[in-house]
């Protein structure tokens, strides 16, 4: 009997062993912190994840990386999506073994994506053009932006070839990380805060909430991980939209499940809100893929 | 992960799609959708060829990949549906062998297996839909027989069925699931009366069924009298496993057919609806992977089916909805048009989110048995 379509003992190993260091490296305080200090990228903690792996996961071992493939890759970005870790990181993964240091977590890479750039002050590398460009208040207080003029064409990270998207595929992983992580945090408010003498899950207006999270959540996952078993780029754009939606709306109901609670700067939902905004719109945003899949149906 | 097969995997796809090659061309054409014993001959009739040719069981033997195989080729290929084998097959049959007597077993199973009897199912009743445990006909022991009466509702095939899985309050002071017993009742004892029930789709997919004082040999009871609830539990898992595997082969291919259509009306050029054709490509293609990944989960379990059958359940039943309604946005005017391709499904798809469980009811089991929420109201 093969394997199937579910996590291997060493993918479970991968994925918890990247747990433990977040949690770690970057727990609720350090989280916290670096809300407290918008625009500083932890540099100790950027060598540290190279020192994890993090970016040189599909690098030959030769030089100096796991090689392993996208599907570890994938469970590796979702597990930084889940514990909202801040930095350009698709951008410096996908430099290992390209730009001296990106692997080791020396060097910081970030890369122009359309009219905007993460952390470019904070980059020691940047691909791309960011000629023109000007920061703007960023939404996220975790992600600091700058902004080309409109019009810029400067192309997408992963290029308009016929490369792999990758860097699409693993921005669905954060996705899917954080798709995961509002989940949990819906149903633990849900199964602990208390109204009308009971917890506020044993209402079924609460529980149909939770319940489509995880449906969401599950389909994302199954069309994430199938994607970065394939490569296949009609799989990546499936992955992406369905990633962005249990990611966003997700975001969206936890906050509503938390009530008042939910609207605050103190409670997390809200930074996990503001990141998946701004994943959904790297690469311009979902109607590319809309229009590469609706392609590929007349093909 | 891995989404590759074994070489006996392969093996067995190539051998099937070769039969099917084979038989498909020499199949008389399906029945009118409204001659219902028509209709039985033409499913018995594939369930036979099946049989014959090796694949009758492969719903219960074969392993839940193989399952899925089987279930993918022949809806690729266009052959015939389950049909009036469906409860047979996919719920009595299982039930009987799981929970039979040897001698249940040997009486039930072959016919089902060689397309030679049809059941149906009598689990709704007109007062318990979403609420099963609420059912109310009664069952009373009269020497070696239970004389059932009431009435149950939703029955399909029941015009043309031999036997109906039956679900019957034995003990009515017993808590509510504690009282409910599995029986086996031949359709043509005295006592039973069908009236079909018309759909709003206009066909009459569905039947009354009327039960009046009629004789069930206690001998036709699977498992122990009061036990029927954990029997029925049986029965309802399978039906969350790979019963729509098929369908959301069909829905990718009308998927595609939509697009074609679209591109032929004009109605391409409108972004807004292309995009939302694209959004529905990577709902089926993740609702074809999820049905994967519970494939292969059930397969890790020993074949037990587990809860993602409703997490599936909930995202397909919308999906389907989702994808004739747009189906009605390429036909524009022609989306009123009865005798045009989609519009009945369109109507058919009302009730993805209400038959085998509501929407709501998969929620509140995505709720409480998975994310362990507490049960209320």
């Amino acid at each position: 009997m093969s394997v199937r379509f579910q996590l291997s003992d060493d993918q479970r190993a991968l994925r918890s062993g990247v747990r433990e260091v977040l949690d770690r490296r970057f727990g609720r305080e350090a989280l916290r912190a670096a809300v407290d200090a918008p625009g500083r990228l932890d540099r100790e903690l950027w060598r540290a994840l190279g020192d994890a792996g993090l970016f040189a996961l599909r690098l030959p071992e030769a030089e100096g990386g796991a090689g392993l493939g996208l599907p570890e890759a994938v469970l590796a970005f979702e597990e930084a999506g889940r514990a909202l870790l801040p930095g350009p990181l698709v951008a410096t993964h996908l430099a290992a073994g390209t730009v001296p240091g990106a692997s080791t977590g020396e060097t910081v890479v970030t890369a122009v994506d359309g009219e905007l750039v993460e952390w470019l002050d904070a980059a020691d590398v940047v691909r791309g053009d960011a000629t023109g460009s000007a920061p703007i208040r960023s939404l996220d207080p975790l992600t600091p932006l700058h902004r080309l003029p409109a019009g810029t064409d400067s192309g997408a990270p992963d290029g308009n070839g016929t490369q792999i998207p990758v860097a699409t595929l693993l921005t669905a992983a954060e996705q899917l990380g954080t798709a995961a992580r509002v989940t949990e945090l819906a149903v633990q408010h849900a199964r602990t805060r208390e109204q009308f003498g009971r917890p506020i899950g044993a209402f079924q207006a609460v529980k149909h909430l939770c319940a489509d999270l995880l449906t969401r959540t599950e389909t994302a996952r199954v069309a994430v991980y199938a994607a970065a078993l394939t490569a296949d780029p009609a799989d990546i754009a499936a992955a992406r939209l369905l990633a962005d939606e249990a990611a966003v709306r997700g975001a969206r109901d936890c906050l509503q499940v938390h009530g008042g609670m939910g609207f605050t700067w103190e409670a997390d939902v809200h930074l996990h809100l503001k990141r998946a905004w701004v994943r959904a719109q790297r690469g311009g945003g979902n109607t590319e893929s809309e229009e590469l899949l609706a392609a590929h149906l007349v093909t | 992960m891995d989404l590759s097969h074994t070489p006996e995997e392969d093996e067995f796809r190539a051998r099937l799609r070769e039969w099917l090659a084979k038989v498909l061309p020499t199949l008389p054409a399906g029945p009118p959708p409204a001659d219902w014993p028509a209709r039985r001959a033409y499913d018995l009739g594939w369930q036979r060829m099946l049989y014959d040719a090796g694949y009758a069981d492969v719903h219960w033997d074969a392993s839940p990949t193989t399952r899925l195989i089987f279930l993918e080729e022949t809806e690729k290929a266009g052959a015939p549906y389950v049909g009036a084998n469906f409860v047979g097959l996919l719920h009595a049959g299982p039930t009987i062998a799981a929970e039979g007597t040897p001698e249940q077993r040997a009486r039930w199973l072959p016919p089902i297996l060689r397309g030679e009897e049809v059941w149906c199912q009598g689990f709704s009743e007109p007062d318990a839909g979403s609420d099963l445990a609420a059912l109310r006909t009664r069952a009373w022991r009269d020497g070696d027989d239970y004389v059932v009466t009431g009435s149950k509702i939703w029955t399909s095939h029941a015009e043309v069925a031999d036997w109906c899985e039956l679900l019957v309050r034995t003990d009515p002071g017993a808590p509510r699931h504690g009282g409910i017993t599995w029986l086996a009742m031949p359709m043509d004892a005295p006592g039973v009366s069908v009236r079909p029930l018309r759909t709003l789709a206009g066909s009459a997919e569905f039947a009354e069924v009327f039960l009046d004082e009629v004789r069930v040999p206690v001998a036709h009871r699977v498992g122990a009298e009061n036990d029927g609830w954990r029997v029925t539990m049986v029965t309802l898992s399978f039906e969350r496993g790979t019963a729509f595997v098929g369908e959301v082969v069909a829905c990718r291919r009308v998927l595609r057919e939509l697009a074609r259509t679209a591109r032929e009306n004009g109605r391409w050029d409108d972004p807004v609806l292309r995009r939302r054709l694209g959004r529905l490509e990577a709902e089926f293609r993740a609702l074809w992977r999820l049905t994967q990944w519970n494939v292969s989960e059930a397969e890790a379990n020993g074949g037990v089916p587990g809860a993602g059958g409703s997490v599936f359940k909930l995202r397909y039943s919308h999906a389907r909805q989702e994808l004739y309604d747009t189906a009605a946005d390429v036909l524009g005017p022609d989306g009123l048009d009865l005798d045009r391709p989609w519009v009945l499904d369109r109507l058919s798809s009302l009730s993805y989110t209400i038959a085998a469980g509501t929407s709501q009811i998969q929620r509140n089991i995505v709720a409480e048995r998975i994310l362990g929420l507490p049960k209320g109201r």
